[in-house]
């Protein structure tokens, strides 16, 4: 079966920040959240994705191609989401379309478009200098969705959202992934969007993949307990993964696996998994 | 048919969506034949990853209660209610027999045994 993204020995190096080796593997058909702090690497792998920038090594195929060898037809296969919209802020929705029409030819689909800019309430009047943020973000989507793209990549797309907009693209994810032929790539800082929704999570710390795997298999790795100093004490070191001490004992994410089976673990989320591995990482 | 997705489970969640859909099965609310929903539809409907539901249809699968047919779905087989109904009093009968020797170690009566299993009864009905 024909994977959607490719990494191989991915490698960029931007002043004093290296990004990479990566090797990563998306299959189709399927969600990934792409999580890490600030200055991780993230919008750096996207835009490599997008041939915005070029890998001082290594090999990126997307949906099977290498993109150096994608051609400006074949670009309509590939969907992005930015923070912005990056158009010209004098252009109605109109204007906007009329652009897209051009831009990508046979593949733009009006009818699409229409109905996903009715799903929004987007007005028609207006110049998308007065759309507010949640309304460009929606524009964006819009666009992204209506030519025919089998690979959608979002960078941040939802970050300043408010929940119920952050919830409508969920939906349309999940829509989206209906074809399984569809796959979304998604690097957000907003979690629980991904808990809910992700098959994989991918984890990128200071420039390095740290691990990719089904968010399943994930969240029933690890497990948070409140102990006492003397309980932490007694623990396997290899099982705790990141720690918070306070004045009245001590949280800590531990791998189940490696305590025993009658230890009262409660569930980990997403960010739990972030924050304790970062500060893990830090002592 | 109804699937609820609890959060606070420990069950994972594929296991609660397998269950209640063998449970559905096994009363009779999905029909030998019946074609389930795909598993992108029932991820999408029920918020979770497509993994998760895929799961639970392979485990389905595995345990005999429904079967794949590439390109058209998953459907619920055939069941064989009088064997599934002899497998549940096997379990029964075991479960029954550690929990006697439970009760004998902890001296409790028949009695006892027997109220505590009315109370749980009906503290499960509550929840239900």
């Amino acid at each position: 079966m024909q994977n959607a993204i490719e990494l191989r020995g991915l490698k960029k190096r931007l002043g004093n920040f290296v990004l990479g080796p990566i090797d990563l593997t998306v299959p189709r058909g399927c969600i990934v959240g792409y999580i890490g702090e600030n200055g991780a690497g993230k919008s750096t792998t996207i835009k490599l994705l997008l041939h915005l920038m070029f890998p001082d090594e290594g090999e990126i195929r997307l949906l099977g191609k290498d993109v150096q060898e994608f051609t400006p037809q074949m670009k309509k296969d590939i969907a992005y989401v930015f923070d912005d919209l990056y158009l010209p802020e004098d252009m109605t929705l109109n204007n906007v379309q009329n652009f897209h029409r051009k831009l990508y030819g046979q593949a733009w689909q009006d009818k699409t478009f229409a109905d996903l800019v009715a799903r929004f309430n987007l007005p028609d009047s207006k110049s998308i200098k007065h759309f507010s943020r949640g309304m460009k973000m929606q524009l964006g989507l819009a666009l992204a969705l209506s030519h025919g793209a089998r690979l959608l990549l979002l960078d941040e797309a939802t970050s300043g959202l408010d929940p119920v907009i952050r919830d409508d693209v969920l939906d349309i994810l999940l829509d989206y992934i209906q074809n399984e032929n569809h796959t979304v790539f998604v690097s957000s800082h907003i979690l629980s969007d991904l808990e809910k929704v992700a098959d994989y999570i991918a984890f990128i710390h200071k420039g390095q993949l740290l691990f990719m795997e089904t968010k399943d298999d994930l969240m029933n790795q690890y497990g948070i307990a409140s102990l006492s100093e003397e309980q932490l004490e007694e623990l396997d070191d290899m099982a705790i993964v990141g720690k918070r001490p306070h004045q009245f004992g001590v949280e800590v994410m531990l791998k189940r696996e490696l305590v025993p089976s009658d230890f009262e673990l409660e569930k980990v989320s997403i960010e739990d998994i972030m924050v304790y591995m970062i500060k893990g990482k830090r002592k | 048919m109804n699937i609820k997705i609890k959060n606070s489970s420990n069950d994972p969640i594929y296991l609660q969506i397998k269950n209640q859909i063998r449970d559905a099965i096994l009363n009779g609310e999905l029909e030998t034949d019946e074609l389930l929903p795909s598993i992108r539809f029932l991820a999408k409907e029920l918020r979770v990853s497509v993994i998760t539901t895929k799961r639970a249809y392979d485990e389905l699968e595995k345990d005999g209660f429904i079967h794949s047919v590439q390109g058209k779905g998953s459907f619920v087989a055939p069941q064989n209610i009088e064997l599934m109904k002899e497998r549940f009093l096997k379990k029964i009968e075991t479960n029954i027999t550690e929990i006697l020797r439970y009760a004998k170690l902890a001296g409790m009566s028949h009695d006892e045994l027997i109220e505590m299993i009315k109370t749980l009864e009906s503290e499960h009905a509550e929840c239900d």
